[in-house]
């Protein structure tokens, strides 16, 4: 089946085997291999993405059902060498360890602070209830979403 | 050693990492981000049943399916293994081990037992494929229970003629431990049960190898921790020469343990690779991996404390059922030996004995689990202090106190023969109170009590001693360990003046290209950003015994000092020679060589090492380059310490328990980077609540794993924990230049004994003295009635 979607605002058209989940297609055939796989039931928000600005757990849906959609992945988020504001701040708090979860939860914290900007501990720990770290403890996660949430937007803009 | 006066500039202090842009982006590469073209997928075909013969296997409905190359049984590959699957640890001369072959023959021993491979074009059809796969099993009985495990009921290895892998006991005197008893004014007993625990890594295994057909050779990308320990172990497992074997680690997302092991699927990988002369690779799934990959903790405890009118412990005494597992993984029957010097915890105990029985079960083996047997040790004796102090009516803290080993004893000889290097226990202890504020939280815990709040608080108190620094080699030679415990580093500085670092390190998340970069810019006065950091290739880095055991900084960061120190050395010798002064006169200044009393003299860093890359004029004899090595063995384990309080609110109605605060002292000695040390006691306290609250990997009678899926297995989310209180105290290690201890598994070590004693403080007025780990509402519930008049 045919699927044409656009991730990170390049337009791909490709051939898929219908059971193709999205995380598969953005893997292996289109090549962007930062978003992850961490689970086989949609437990642990490894292969989260943007689609249309909110985030999904890419191994939920099917390439097919993501026709015609916008998606961003980690790929896509730094503008150049300029890191996104969530990703500065994950650096900043040390919010990552071996960093296998981080892609999932950069876009998890990127589209939870797109719906609320000034979230406190609590609506950040529920919003990632989703999206499973086994290193860090979350402690610098938490850290560094508040920290992220604090940047101006004139500087989080630019 | 020479006395280099630089001042210390970028240890100690919060470096941003390195390692973080890459992972950030999602430009780092994990070995499922790897591909080869040509690359064949392989899928396993596991077990559905605990224990049975295998009567058939029927390949051809999967060979007939599109994109399938090859299928094979454990029997067809009879003669492509030159060994069984290694253990590495045989603890005891008659200690049994069951052939492991990186496919089953004959029988299947767990749930989840390899009984076939199948190749394919690509990974979907080969998990089509090894569904299709027929498999008749005759079915035998499972053995599951350790304490019916140990009786030799019903055997899991016919061949071996029981279950009983190995008894090892420490008892340096046994009479003195009678004694004690005898004569205590108080004695408790504990039993303990450490469930099964999956550990989780957020990347599941993998492994890829290819093959270099015309050359012979094979580089073997892996999802491990040890890649030195991994190419001499597939080299002798699957009869290819060390010199054709290249390991390389690529990013790896978390190991805890689980990816410190030799497993069937890269032997297979290998050994297939090799055959079909193409590249082979496999990648887990995660409710796969609940079963294979291995499983940590299992075990039964038994523990007696003997105490005196004062409540000063006089002696303890350990009985251990472990569980093996269906198999001997790579470390497998060492980790209950690792706790077993460790069962007296910080306290000064003059008696001490100890046995542990480890025995076989039809299930996933058992192996080293972040803190592997510390954990355990500490969870026994932090649990038993507790209990003693609720049979003298005395506060947690106070017994605690009166039987910590003073900190004028250090270096203290442990009654199980160790030598701890360096503690002050009551300092750590006192800071953990002034933090929680312990005075207003035992005053909030009573007049809860007082008003019969349905939802009481419990304080939980763990005193912790871990033994890291893996290992002085004499020592795991006495421990029948069959490798060394040394580490390698080369510091090597370029012609430009930036310096290389090798390291035999691996990490996975530890930071090890920061922090190495920090040690070795430190004393070369240069920045870190200058300093390259090489590991994880064993052609970059040959020589190594890589990561586990907090074992890294005060091993292999050490032998980076150590290196950095000797080409100092060699620049100060090369610097003298062409400042014209003597060499005792050069001193190393912020990365200038200088000729003391007169600053003009000098020469940077960077233009001996071109001094030495050219050798156009280098002192009579000495050879070109500006390069060194060390191999560190450490004379002594380290040994880091603290205390955690765990305060735990419990809702007697409902069962349910909630962490409400946790505060974390640790004392690690020198700490390089204070902000990766954090994170380290951050990421183990979580996994040590987890133990103590949700974690388990449950078997039903059959044998068959329940908790297989992170839907059932539950590994906490940022919603189940809160923020923590830590902070540090520092009791430099006189073990190694450097005074650094290390601190991957603290956190872990300490919180699940935190966690228990608040639980059970929680609940004391009710009268429950113990619950089993994980504490679900259900056991809570069902201790509070139990207890019920
Ligand atoms: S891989 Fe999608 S939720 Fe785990
Ligand atoms: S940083 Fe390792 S899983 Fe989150």
């Amino acid at each position: 089946m045919k699927v044409s979607v656009r991730v990170n605002g390049v337009g791909h058209e490709h051939e898929v085997e219908p059971r193709t989940l999205l995380v598969h297609y953005l893997r292996d055939v289109v090549g962007l291999t930062g978003t992850n796989i961490g689970c086989d039931t949609s437990s642990c928000g490894a292969c989260t993405v943007l689609i249309g600005g909110e985030s999904v757990k890419s191994c939920t849906v099917l390439a097919v059902q993501a026709d015609g959609a916008d998606i961003t992945t980690i790929e896509g988020l730094a503008d150049g060498d300029r890191l996104h504001p969530v990703q500065e701040a994950f650096r900043e708090h040390h919010a990552l360890q071996c960093g296998y979860c981080t892609p999932g939860m950069v876009m998890a914290a990127v589209s939870l602070l797109a719906e609320n900007p000034d979230p406190t501990e609590a609506e950040v720990r529920e919003g990632l209830e989703g999206n499973l770290c086994r290193c860090t403890g979350y402690h610098n996660i938490v850290k560094a979403i508040l920290a992220a949430a604090r940047v101006p937007a004139e500087s989080a803009a630019s | 050693m020479t006395a280099v006066e630089v001042p210390p500039r970028v240890v100690g202090t919060r470096l941003r990492r390195r390692e973080d842009p890459a992972l950030l982006t999602g430009e780092a590469r994990f070995v499922a981000d790897l591909t080869v073209p040509g690359t064949l997928h392989a899928a396993i075909v596991r077990s559905p049943v605990a224990h049975a013969r295998i009567r058939s296997v029927d390949l051809a409905p999967a060979l007939a399916l599109p994109g399938v190359v090859a299928a094979y049984t454990g029997e067809d590959l009879q003669g492509d293994w030159a060994a069984t699957l290694p253990c590495a640890w045989p603890v005891t001369a008659d200690m049994k081990s069951p052939a492991h072959r990186p496919l089953a023959v004959g029988t299947v021993n767990y749930v989840g037992d390899a009984v076939a491979v199948v190749l394919a074009e690509s990974e979907y059809a080969a998990h089509d494929a090894a569904e299709a796969v027929v498999v008749d099993y005759d079915p035998l009985a499972a053995v599951l229970d350790l304490e019916d495990a140990a009786s030799d009921r019903v055997l899991v290895h016919e061949d071996l003629g029981t279950n009983v892998s190995y008894t090892w006991e420490l008892s340096p005197d046994p009479d003195a431990v009678e004694r004690a008893f005898a004569e205590a004014a108080h004695t408790v007993s504990g039993r303990y049960v450490q469930q099964r625990l999956l550990p989780s890594a957020m990347e599941p295994r993998g492994v890829l190898v290819v093959p270099h057909p015309f050359g012979g050779d094979f580089t073997v990308y892996s999802a491990t921790q040890i890649p030195h320990i991994l190419r001499v172990m597939l080299a002798v497992t699957v009869g290819v020469p060390e010199t054709s074997l290249r390991v390389v680690a690529p990013s790896v997302g978390g190991g805890f343990g689980s990816k410190l092991n030799v497993y069937a699927e890269e032997a297979l990988a290998l050994a297939l690779a090799r055959k079909t002369r193409k590249p082979v690779r496999w990648i887990e799934e995660r409710s796969e991996q609940a079963v294979s990959t291995i499983h940590g903790r299992g075990q039964i405890q038994h523990i007696d404390l003997a105490a005196d009118a004062g409540g000063r412990i006089t002696a303890v005494r350990v009985r251990l059922l472990a569980d093996m597992g269906a198999y001997l993984q790579l470390v497998t029957p060492g980790v209950p030996l690792l706790g077993a010097f460790l069962y007296t915890g910080v306290y000064d105990v003059g008696a001490y004995s100890f046995s542990c029985t480890s025995v076989f079960t039809t299930k996933t083996p058992t192996d080293a689990y972040r803190g592997a047997g510390r954990p355990e040790a500490t969870y026994a004796i932090e649990r038993a202090i507790d209990a003693l102090a609720r049979e003298m009516d005395l506060d947690p803290a106070e017994i605690r106190r009166r039987n910590f080993i003073p900190a004028d004893r250090f270096p203290y000889d442990s009654v199980a023969g160790l030598v701890f290097d360096s503690g002050n226990y009551v300092a750590a202890l006192d800071r953990c109170l002034e933090i929680a504020g312990y005075e207003e939280l035992r005053a909030d815990q009573a007049r809860r009590r007082e008003e019969g709040d349905p939802r009481q608080i419990g304080l939980g108190l763990s005193s912790y001693v871990e033994m890291c620094g893996l290992a002085p080699s004499r020592v795991l030679a006495s421990l029948n360990y069959s490798a060394g415990g040394w580490e390698a580093a080369t510091v090597r500085v370029l012609p430009t003046g930036k310096v290389q670092v090798v390291t035999g390190t691996s990490p996975h998340g530890q930071g090890h290209e920061t922090s190495w970069s920090m040690i070795a810019a430190d004393r070369l006065g240069i920045s870190p950003g200058d300093v390259e950091v090489l590991h994880s290739d064993t052609a970059v880095a040959p020589y190594g015994m890589d990561t586990y055991g907090s074992r890294s900084l005060a091993v292999g960061g050490t032998a980076v000092y150590l290196a950095t120190e000797r080409v100092i050395d060699k620049a100060r010798r090369i610097a003298a020679h062409q400042l014209e002064a003597a060499e005792e006169d050069v001193r190393l200044v912020a990365g200038q060589f200088q000729v003391q009393g007169s600053p003009d003299r000098a020469m940077p860093l960077a233009a001996v090492a071109f001094e030495a890359f050219t050798a156009h004029n280098l002192p009579e004899g000495m050879e070109p380059n500006l390069e060194a090595s060390s191999h560190f063995d450490p004379p002594n384990f380290t040994f880091p310490f603290g205390t955690h309080l765990a305060v735990v609110e419990v809702d007697t109605e409902t069962g349910a328990a909630r962490l409400l605060r946790y505060v974390a002292v640790d004392d690690c000695g020198n700490q390089i980077n204070p902000l990766i040390v954090e994170g380290q006691v951050h990421g183990g306290i979580v996994q040590g609540a987890a133990q103590a609250l949700w974690e388990e990997a449950s078997y039903d009678d059959d044998g068959n794993l329940v908790s297989t899926t992170l839907a059932d297995y539950l590994v906490p989310s940022a919603a189940e924990v809160p923020t923590f209180e830590t902070d540090s105290t520092v009791t430099p290690s006189p073990t190694n230049p450097m005074g650094v201890k290390g601190v991957g598994e603290a956190g872990t070590i300490a919180a699940a004994p935190a966690v228990m004693n608040a639980i059970v403080d929680a609940l004391s007025t009710h009268g429950v003295s113990d619950i089993d780990m994980p504490a679900s509402p259900q056991r809570i519930c069902r201790a509070i009635q139990e207890v019920r008049p």
